[in-house]
């Protein structure tokens, strides 16, 4: 692969997945909480299973790490079909949310577990925990017990001691979830990093959409055991599929109303919508990302335009969301960059104002 | 922060309820008078009787070792059983085996040594210190299953998992990762087994035979024609010895959370 080249090997037909889920479903009890789902994932990648609590991604991942078996269908991992391999030989290693970290053993100790399970020399032991230390930048704590260190560096005990053996996949579920908005924010780029310089393929489970966008480079989105839709994170925020990823990433505003190919008929006495798209006929849903629609006094000069009374204004800092309802009463924001100062800016509650989008701003979903 | 008034005197009052008998135990353990309830002067002479009783120091030798194996044989039996019905897989019926492991705890002791005598007799076992040993082990279990257990609920399941999925055998789980976590909660589970066996006198007295007489049997048996100081000699000893045990149990485990 030259350095040029995008990394998109699920757009080759003849790359060979690393990870296949077949038909993979798993029963508990009368409820079912993965649902036939095919899933490819190649060597190298960094996927992200994204979905509500309950939707199933967690037990998806805890199937290729041995500790749940499907009720029916394959799971195959370097050509290698996992059934019947237990959780202590799969090549595979994975950071808990709880970080699961020894309580007894210190940092060192912890990060050697795994290698000492497989009986190397003690030399090379210690020179790879040293090298695992040295990735996470912790060789100053190497003989703290996990209690005696912050939370951040807990999280980055538990990767370093499951990147230890250096598996062929890296299972991380919810590996921010306990950190704060700071210093998840950089331990996301840290990870983007770690995972590029090792070329491990690592799989990560979570709820947190911006967390998905930041870091991986194809998301699968779920919902009660089942994928929505498996995309790079543009296209997954340009191009849902369905109302429900265009809901679960990102912000969006979804207007109702008749799809007759060429503009969407969604109020009486109202100009239809213009949308380009290629959708089939029939009852649909206008998506319009709150940023891709502009927000003036007087009416400007755009495909489409529609008047609203300003009911809201989140003031966010770098961005100001208006929450503007247009006529039959539906609620829709708009996002504008803070470019000026607040005194130069002229819209306030009650404002009368337009709402304007081009033709291709939007996105016609019929599911 | 001071304490009020009221807090003072129900601690006092407590301790008071709790301790004054073994207080006065003690203090009168150095009675030189022959008579336990007149103070005839601080002696020690009745400690120094006591450890001439030749059959007194045989039944502290029967109580401790007794003990210590019932201790150990239950210890074992009693984590491996609250490490199945707490982490094993399920099966039918597990729900009732969690139940009646709690059953012998409320089980009126006599009920217990009547059926245990009864088994002994029924597969032909000699009685003695071997039986009192397994009549002991049979109860302090249930004491060990249900602390361990306790601690297991409590402990995150991740860390097996973790364990398991670093190349972990399961018995490497359990010896490695398991164990060690709840190893305060074993330990306090065989100094109960241990404590309970020393204790105990109804089921000892069903299930002994000839030349295994514990040490609560021998002094319920003196006291009976009599109490002689020399018992509250003993009683004395005793306590000193359960409250060492305690002392160094709780500082063990403080260090062990602190370390």
């Amino acid at each position: 692969m030259s350095d040029n080249a995008p990394f998109a090997p699920w757009d080759d037909p003849g790359a060979t997945p690393l990870i296949s889920y077949k038909s993979v479903t798993k029963e508990f009890g009368n409820f079912t909480a993965i649902d036939a789902i095919d899933l490819d994932i190649f060597a190298g990648e960094f996927f992200a299973l994204l979905g509500p609590s309950g939707c199933g991604k967690t037990t998806l991942m805890r199937m290729l790490a041995g500790f749940e078996a499907p009720t029916a269908g394959q799971i195959v991992l370097a050509g290698q079909d996992l059934a019947g391999v237990p959780a202590n030989q799969r090549p595979v290693n994975m950071m808990f949310q709880s970080y699961a970290l020894f309580p007894h053993m210190n940092v060192w100790d912890n990060i050697a577990f795994g290698l000492r399970r497989d009986g190397l020399p003690k030399d090379q032991i210690a020179a790879r925990v040293e090298d695992m230390l040295r990735l996470v930048q912790l060789q100053k704590f190497a003989k703290r017990k996990p209690d005696a260190i912050s939370g951040g560096q807990r999280q980055r005990v538990a990767l370093a001691r499951s990147l230890a053996k250096a598996p062929k996949v890296l299972l991380l579920d919810e590996p921010l979830g306990a950190l704060d908005k700071k210093l998840r924010q950089e331990t996301q780029f840290e990870l983007v990093d770690i995972q590029e310089k090792t070329g491990t393929t690592f799989m990560i489970v979570t709820h947190d959409q911006e967390e998905a966008m930041t870091v991986s480079t194809r998301i699968a989105v779920m919902d009660e055991g089942v994928i929505k839709q498996i995309d790079t994170p543009a296209t997954l925020y340009e191009a849902p599929n369905s109302r429900y990823v265009a809901d679960f990433v990102g912000d969006v505003n979804l207007i109702e109303g008749d799809w007759r190919g060429d503009a969407l008929h969604w109020a009486d006495g109202q100009a239809p919508l213009a949308v380009t798209s290629d959708a089939a006929p029939g009852q649909a849903w206008l998506a319009l990302r709150p940023e891709k629609i502009a927000i003036s006094k007087d009416k400007p000069d755009a495909a489409n335009t529609v008047p609203g009374q300003v009911i809201d204004i989140a003031y966010l800092g770098n961005l100001s969301t208006y929450v503007v309802e247009i006529p039959g009463g539906q609620k829709i924001r708009a996002q504008a960059t803070n470019a000026r100062r607040l005194s130069r800016r002229d819209i306030t509650w009650e404002d009368k104002v337009w709402l304007s989008w081009t033709a291709t701003a939007g996105l016609v979903l019929t599911e | 922060m001071k304490m009020s008034r009221f807090n003072v005197i129900s601690l006092t009052l407590g301790f008071a309820f709790l301790y004054l008998p073994i207080l006065i135990l003690i203090v009168y353990s150095f009675n030189e008078s022959r008579l336990v309830t007149v103070w005839g002067g601080f002696s020690t002479k009745w400690y120094g009787v006591l450890f001439q009783d030749e059959r007194f120091l045989g039944a502290a030798w029967v109580t401790f070792y007794v003990a210590f194996i019932s201790a150990s044989i239950a210890t074992i039996l009693g984590t491996m059983a609250a490490y199945v019905l707490v982490r094993g897989a399920k099966f039918r019926g597990r729900t009732l085996f969690s139940g009646m492991i709690y059953a012998p705890l409320v089980m009126p002791e006599v009920i217990t040594g009547l059926s245990l005598l009864l088994l002994f007799i029924s597969i032909g076992l000699d009685r003695g210190g071997f039986t009192i040993i397994l009549a002991h082990a049979t109860f302090s279990m249930c004491y060990v299953s249900v602390v361990v257990s306790s601690r297991l609920v409590s402990f995150d399941r991740s860390l097996e998992e973790a364990a398991l999925d670093l190349g972990a055998t399961p018995w490497q789980a359990f010896r490695l990762v398991t164990l060690p976590i709840i190893a305060p909660a074993v330990a306090a589970g065989w100094l109960l087994g241990f404590t309970l066996s020393l204790d105990d006198l109804v089921i000892a007295s069903f299930v002994s035979g000839p030349g295994a007489t514990t040490l609560p049997m021998r002094i319920f048996s003196e006291v009976r024609l009599g109490v002689s100081p020399k018992i509250n000699a003993l009683s004395a000893i005793l306590i000193g010895m359960v409250a060492l045990g305690v002392i160094v149990a709780s500082l063990t485990t403080k260090r062990r959370a602190m370390a």
